[in-house]
């Protein structure tokens, strides 16, 4: 579904600000993979989503998505295959437009110049309704008068309003507070469910990222330095985590955000 | 003033909101839906107004209004392609085209910055022709005005409400969203701007022949006095639906216009047109940002006071 190949990334380079982001990364990703992702700060987790989604180009290296090399396609042509989710609530939705023309855009579908039907109405609001908070009564509202919680909720339902390939949450539910976060958290795990969405997930909830999906990667460094699916993950602990980081990076995790546990 | 005058006042004001309000739309698309200030407005006027005019007094009437207006597209696509494609900063790139088109707008005519429409058969001459022996004999202009701006404005609404129009309003409300969508950003500012430079075109193409001549400067300054009209008109109807804020600007054009001819009428020169115009867009505009700052500056006084006093004890 996602391979990258030995892929580089070095942000301004020649200067005394030279960072080596993405340093010979590879990665594969089966179809239907839910792929969680922690590691400490600058490890290069929102590099790597960057990268994948083409919003730089890479200095060396190849990504192939659904059997396709992406690596000089621009941003808005992978995006036919990308969904993503931003953990700023106010990045996925156009604040001055109102809902249904919010997900009119993420719909896509008929040409250029065709018009919201009323089909597309009916359909929005079933989906809306899907939420559990009341959008599908609001759909003539501007977005900027939902809240947070609300906002990324019509995110990641426009994220998801044509499957995409492939779903890359960063930190999604980060900015949201508690209960809102678990909604969303629940939701995203309905849609991706739903239409078995190949997933990748930064999360700094250590819990989360052995809870939910089939695999861990832990990054430090652009470098993916623990990659755990399969039995191996299941009976695994945050501590049994913590150690193989250490093992793997050779040092502690070191994220000031991290929860070890709620 | 008694009433004659009065409706003559507000006949000229509506004539002129109602033309020069094409280009108030212009900027409703360019500027409040694209968040892009597009400062080649003033050369692209004139440039409609140049080819409108060569093209009425060679012969074709009804061709220069097309004509007007894809010489509005295209230097709305060099103007886009400078700020998408070339790396070159989006006001700036409008200066430069603007300044560019002063050259191409005097060659347009030939080489001469004054071209007269005298004898010429314009589109308002046809509806001279086409109203004669009807009541509206004498409103001629007004009717060209009207039609053109309810066309522009019906165009407009219709446009902003397709995928393409969602897909530009969506590019200057939330670029994050749009690069992170499958919309291409490109696309959508070069459309948005090709379709905003050519009611810019047809405004100056209309306006030019109302006036029977065009001169090299009768673009200057348009694009602050649409700007003005534009936030009047925001004043009046800013909210709801595309349909009432589109009618809005237009609306906002004709109050500008209205209340500049009443200065005129109390012995304003008309040199002062532009002057007027500034200040209204530095009040619209800044008004709003210092009303913002308001209370910051309120406590700083409060606690300056406050604190000089602390120092002194």
């Amino acid at each position: 579904m996602l391979r990258l190949s030995h892929v580089f990334k070095t942000f301004n380079p020649g200067t005394v600000n030279e960072k080596r982001a993405l340093t010979d990364l590879c990665l594969h990703l089966a179809p239907g993979d839910f792929v969680t992702i922690i590691g400490s700060n600058g490890a290069g987790k929102s590099t790597l989503f960057n990268a994948i989604a083409g919003s730089f180009d890479t200095d060396e290296g190849s990504i192939e998505l659904d059997g396709k090399d992406v690596t000089f396609a621009p941003e808005y042509q992978r995006a036919k295959s990308i969904g993503r989710l931003f953990q700023d609530p106010m990045r996925g939705t156009a604040p001055g437009m109102t809902i249904e023309e919010n997900l009119a855009l993420a719909a896509g579908g008929g040409g250029w110049l065709s018009k919201l039907s009323r089909g597309d109405r009916e359909r929005f609001r079933e989906r809306l309704a899907l939420l559990e908070i009341g959008l599908e009564d609001r759909m003539r509202q501007p977005v900027g008068l939902l809240s947070g919680g609300q906002r990324q909720s019509l995110a990641l339902l426009m994220a998801t309003m044509v499957p995409p390939k492939l779903l890359l949450l960063d930190e999604h539910t980060a900015a949201l507070d508690p209960s809102a976060a678990e909604k969303v958290l629940r939701l995203t795990e309905e849609i991706v469910a739903e239409h078995k969405l190949t997933t990748m997930m930064i999360t700094h909830n250590m819990r989360q990222a052995l809870e939910l999906g089939n695999r861990t990667l832990m990054m430090d460094s652009g470098r993916i330095v623990l990659d755990i699916g399969g039995e191996e993950r299941a009976g695994l602990t945050v501590e049994d985590l913590l150690e193989r980081f250490r093992s793997g990076a050779g040092k502690d995790l070191d994220n000031d955000r991290i929860l070890l546990s709620d | 003033m008694d009433l004659l005058t009065a409706l003559s006042l507000g006949q000229t004001a509506l004539e002129l909101g109602l033309i020069c309000g094409l280009t108030v739309l212009a900027l409703f698309l360019s500027y409040s839906m694209l968040n892009v200030c597009d400062l080649s407005t003033d050369g692209c006027f004139t440039l409609g107004a140049a080819v409108g005019a060569v093209v009425a007094i060679a012969g074709h009437p009804l061709l220069s209004i097309p004509a007007a207006m894809l010489a509005g597209v295209c230097s709305g696509f060099i103007t886009a392609l400078l700020q998408t494609r070339l790396g070159v900063d989006s006001l700036l790139s409008g200066i430069i085209v603007n300044t560019a088109l002063y050259s191409v707008n005097i060659a347009v005519m030939g080489g001469s910055s004054l071209l007269n429409m005298n004898k010429t058969e314009t589109v308002f001459t046809m509806m001279r022709e086409l109203l004669r022996d009807t009541p509206l004999a004498g409103q001629y202009t007004l009717a060209v005005a009207l039609i053109a701006a309810a066309l522009v404005v019906g165009l407009l609404v219709a446009f902003l409400n397709t995928r393409l129009g969602l897909a530009i309003r969506a590019t200057g409300d939330n670029p994050d969203m749009v690069r992170a969508s499958s919309i291409n950003p490109v696309f959508t500012t070069t459309v948005g701007l090709c379709v905003a430079n050519a009611f810019t075109g047809l405004s100056g193409c209309l306006l030019a022949q109302s006036q029977k001549q065009v001169e090299i400067n009768i673009g200057q300054g348009i694009v602050t006095i649409a700007l003005a009209s534009l936030l009047i008109g925001r004043a009046f109807l800013g909210k709801g639906s595309i349909l009432t804020r589109a009618v809005g600007v237009v609306l906002g054009s004709f109050v500008f216009r209205l209340v500049y001819a009443i200065a005129l009428r109390f012995d304003m020169p008309a040199f002062m047109l532009k002057l007027v115009s500034s200040v209204i867009v530095i009040i619209a505009i800044s008004g709003p940002y210092l009303k913002g700052r308001l209370p910051m500056l309120r406590r700083r006084l409060t606690a300056g006071r406050g604190g000089s006093g602390r120092r002194g004890a």
